[in-house]
């Protein structure tokens, strides 16, 4: 269903490069040489997780008449701005400077990304608000990254992938985990992968079909490693966005995880109350897409079962295509939800939104 | 075995006095040895000497370290001389098979390995090995107890020729694949095995397991067994959705699967998520003719345990409803620390003519048993 009421929050919207090309201004003295001498700025670092024109990846009304999708501020303002009447958007630039397997490339490709979409997004219009792109394989380099950009409030989420070299939850992550609690920003975990690892645990599957239905197993692999591993213990201010997750997955991973916990808690002692609590606290998922049931009285069930108003954030998941038209929502959704998605879940969920 | 056995509230009728069929029964050696008389003298002197690899980091001991002795067993289930539960089939009546009055117990051997094993050759030799053993050593002597055919699937001729070996022998009820093997299963070069099994009127039992050398997540390898045993529901959903994708149902039309130890409640959502996304990539699977959900209704069967346990536990019953009653089928998993009680697995009335189906009859059409 369409959005009730203007000045809605949409936490996940997806400026691309048009290449990496654009980078090289942003990028300091030394590396723009280097990209320049090995002539990096022809290959294409997108992030073979998300092909950027497969349908469900482009919605054909989004596709500007050149270019990639996602490429063109004044259309992504025209149709992800204005015409969701939205408040605030957050862009969630999806690229490989993540996967780059060299730490040093991939974090001066990261920063470079960063002051790219400050400059011709944010700069550009108000409403606009982003994500920091880390190098998740150094969680050294992606702590100096997130200092350096968290003095600028428009910077409101950290982004990272689902799947990458080490599970989510494992220490050697958590300088990072420390330095978004730090400055207020959540960790916006997209749904994708750097395949370092196969995207399921039986291998490769053949389809990308496949790959993009796994992404929710992807994550509840993150929520078993970030909770498991005691992140929201060490960090309990700290907040997580499953981007692109789908949601109707969690009741039952609630009841998985649950049961898992009460059987072999002592393996995990630091734990103080059960994987679905910690989740209800410190977890929140993007709409887009919600994979619903096909009945409404199971929608109501599962929402009855993940029993949590806060959880839910609005997205459009600008260009991607879920849905048609201006029907961004799912349908079925009780009004106090719906208002609670749309504006109040976010604002929390971002403090910087609200200052 | 955990707090939330403190808090069951038994069903007042006893859903255990139904006769039910156990569709997940763990049989065990007392020793490795004891598959020695039924392999060659080349096969007992590999194992003695170079042993099993497979693909994992330890010789005798699983990734992750199980709650409690002998790699995750019940407590109780030991037998007094001290040999492994589920070794000694006294014990097995006992506690299991006239404990509950069961009607047919299948057994899923979890040893020898041979779907495992990366030398090939000795992988199948295994595998025919554990099944003679199966069949001689437990159906012969217990004929509620049914045998899975083991079998390799990195070894495919191997494979068909014990398929088509056991065919017709009424002791074998199914053919058992670790799905966790070195590619999705749906993946075209498995297809000549999963033909075979159709061929020869076997259903196929997907029992969680199998070392694939892939990590348990595709994000890597986790820390803790709090983590590799949630993972579980996650290869299943892998392996429906590999099954589906590929076109393997509309290729053999007549393969029937029942997915065990992996939980059920995360089927209706995969099956949404899948019909929904299809819609939009389909131009990519241009082979499939029906909506994923639709082969998932047609070939899939899920077996019980370990038992979903929602907060509200009545909404177990939905979960049931909207997989489809006529596809579950309850099992145990004795005798391992997390196996359900059919008593007291089940925290809410089920109907009496779902119950039949979920204890009994589901599982006697699956299999073709009276």
């Amino acid at each position: 269903m369409a959005i009730p009421a203007p000045g809605a929050i949409d936490c996940d919207i997806h400026p691309a490069l048009p290449g990496t090309h654009v980078l090289v201004p942003y990028l300091d003295e030394y590396w723009r040489a280097h990209v320049l001498m090995r002539g990096l700025e022809h290959d294409n670092y997108g992030l073979a997780a998300v092909p950027a024109n497969a349908p469900i990846n482009v919605r054909p009304d989004w596709k500007p008449a050149t270019g990639g999708a996602g490429t063109d501020p004044d259309l992504l303002r025209q149709q992800a701005l204005d015409g969701f009447d939205t408040r605030f958007a957050i862009c969630n630039v999806l690229h490989g400077a993540q996967a780059i397997f060299s730490e040093d490339l991939s974090a001066a490709f990261c920063r470079a990304i960063n002051d790219w979409v400050a400059a011709e997004y944010l700069d550009r219009d108000p409403r606009l608000r982003a994500s920091i792109v880390v190098p998740m394989h150094s969680a050294d380099l992606a702590a100096r990254e997130i200092e350096r950009k968290a003095e600028d409030n428009r910077f409101v989420q950290v982004l990272v992938l689902a799947m990458g070299e080490l599970p989510l939850g494992r220490r050697q992550h958590w300088p990072i985990y420390r330095a978004a609690e730090r400055y207020d920003l959540p960790i916006g975990i997209h749904a994708g992968s750097s395949f370092r690892h196969p995207p399921t645990n039986l291998g490769w599957p053949s389809y990308y079909l496949e790959d993009y239905v796994a992404w929710s197993t992807g994550f509840a692999g993150v929520l078993n490693s970030l909770i498991s591993e005691g992140v929201f213990v060490e960090f309990p201010r700290l907040k997580v966005v499953l981007m692109e997750s789908g949601v109707t997955w969690l009741p039952a991973w609630m009841w998985r995880a649950n049961k898992t916990w009460r059987g072999i808690r002592a393996e995990v002692p630091w734990l103080e109350k059960s994987p679905a609590d910690y989740a209800r606290e410190h977890v929140r998922l993007t709409v887009q897409p919600f994979d619903s049931p096909p009945r409404a009285d199971q929608l109501q069930r599962l929402l009855e079962e993940i029993d949590c108003d806060d959880m839910l954030l609005f997205a459009t998941d600008y260009p991607h295509w879920h849905y048609d038209g201006a029907d961004a929502l799912p349908d079925g959704l009780p009004a106090g939800l719906m208002r609670k998605i749309l504006v109040d879940n976010a604002l929390k969920t971002y403090p910087r939104l609200s200052s | 075995m955990n707090v939330t056995v403190l808090d069951r509230q038994p069903d007042a009728d006893k859903q255990s006095q139904l006769g039910f069929v156990d569709c997940d029964v763990h049989p065990y050696t007392k020793s490795p040895a004891d598959l020695d008389p039924f392999l060659s003298e080349r096969w007992r002197e590999h194992r003695r000497t170079v042993g099993a690899r497979t693909r994992s980091p330890f010789i005798g001991a699983p990734n992750y370290p199980r709650m409690s002795p002998g790699t995750g067993m019940r407590m109780d289930a030991w037998p007094e001389d001290g040999s492994h539960p589920g070794s000694d089939l006294e014990l097995m009546r006992a506690q299991l098979l006239d404990a509950f009055g069961v009607a047919y117990g299948m057994m899923m051997p979890l040893l020898g390995r041979g779907g495992d094993e990366r030398n090939v050759e000795f992988g199948a030799a295994l595998c025919a090995a554990a099944n003679e053993w199966q069949a001689t050593q437990w159906c012969d002597r217990e004929p509620r107890l049914k045998a899975s055919i083991q079998v390799t699937t990195e070894y495919t001729e191997a494979a068909i020729k014990e398929i088509e070996k056991r065919a017709g022998d009424r002791r074998f009820t199914q053919v058992m694949i670790p799905p966790r093997g070195l590619e999705p299963l749906g993946r075209r070069r498995y297809w000549p095995i999963l033909e075979a099994c159709a061929a020869n009127g076997f259903p196929i039992a997907l029992h969680l397991g199998g070392t694939s050398g892939h990590p348990s997540t595709g994000g890597g390898w986790p820390s803790f067994y709090h983590e590799e045993h949630p993972s579980y529901p996650q290869s299943k959903e892998a392996l429906v959705t590999s099954l589906v994708i590929e076109g393997v149902f509309e290729h053999i039309p007549n393969l029937r699967v029942v997915l065990v130890e992996g939980g059920f409640a995360w089927l209706p959502s995969l099956t949404w998520r899948l019909d929904k996304h299809y819609k939009r990539l389909r131009a990519e699977v241009p082979h499939l003719k029906k909506l994923p959900s639709e082969y998932i209704r047609e070939h899939i069967w899920v077996s019980t345990q370990p038992i979903e346990e929602p907060e509200r536990p009545q909404d177990l019953l939905a979960t049931f409803e909207w997989i489809g009653w006529d596809r579950i089928m309850f099992s145990t998993d004795y005798p391992h620390w997390d196996q359900d009680d059919p008593r007291y697995a089940i925290k809410v009335p089920i109907p009496e003519v779902e119950k039949q189906k979920l204890f009994r009859g589901n599982a006697l059409a699956f299999y073709g048993l009276d």
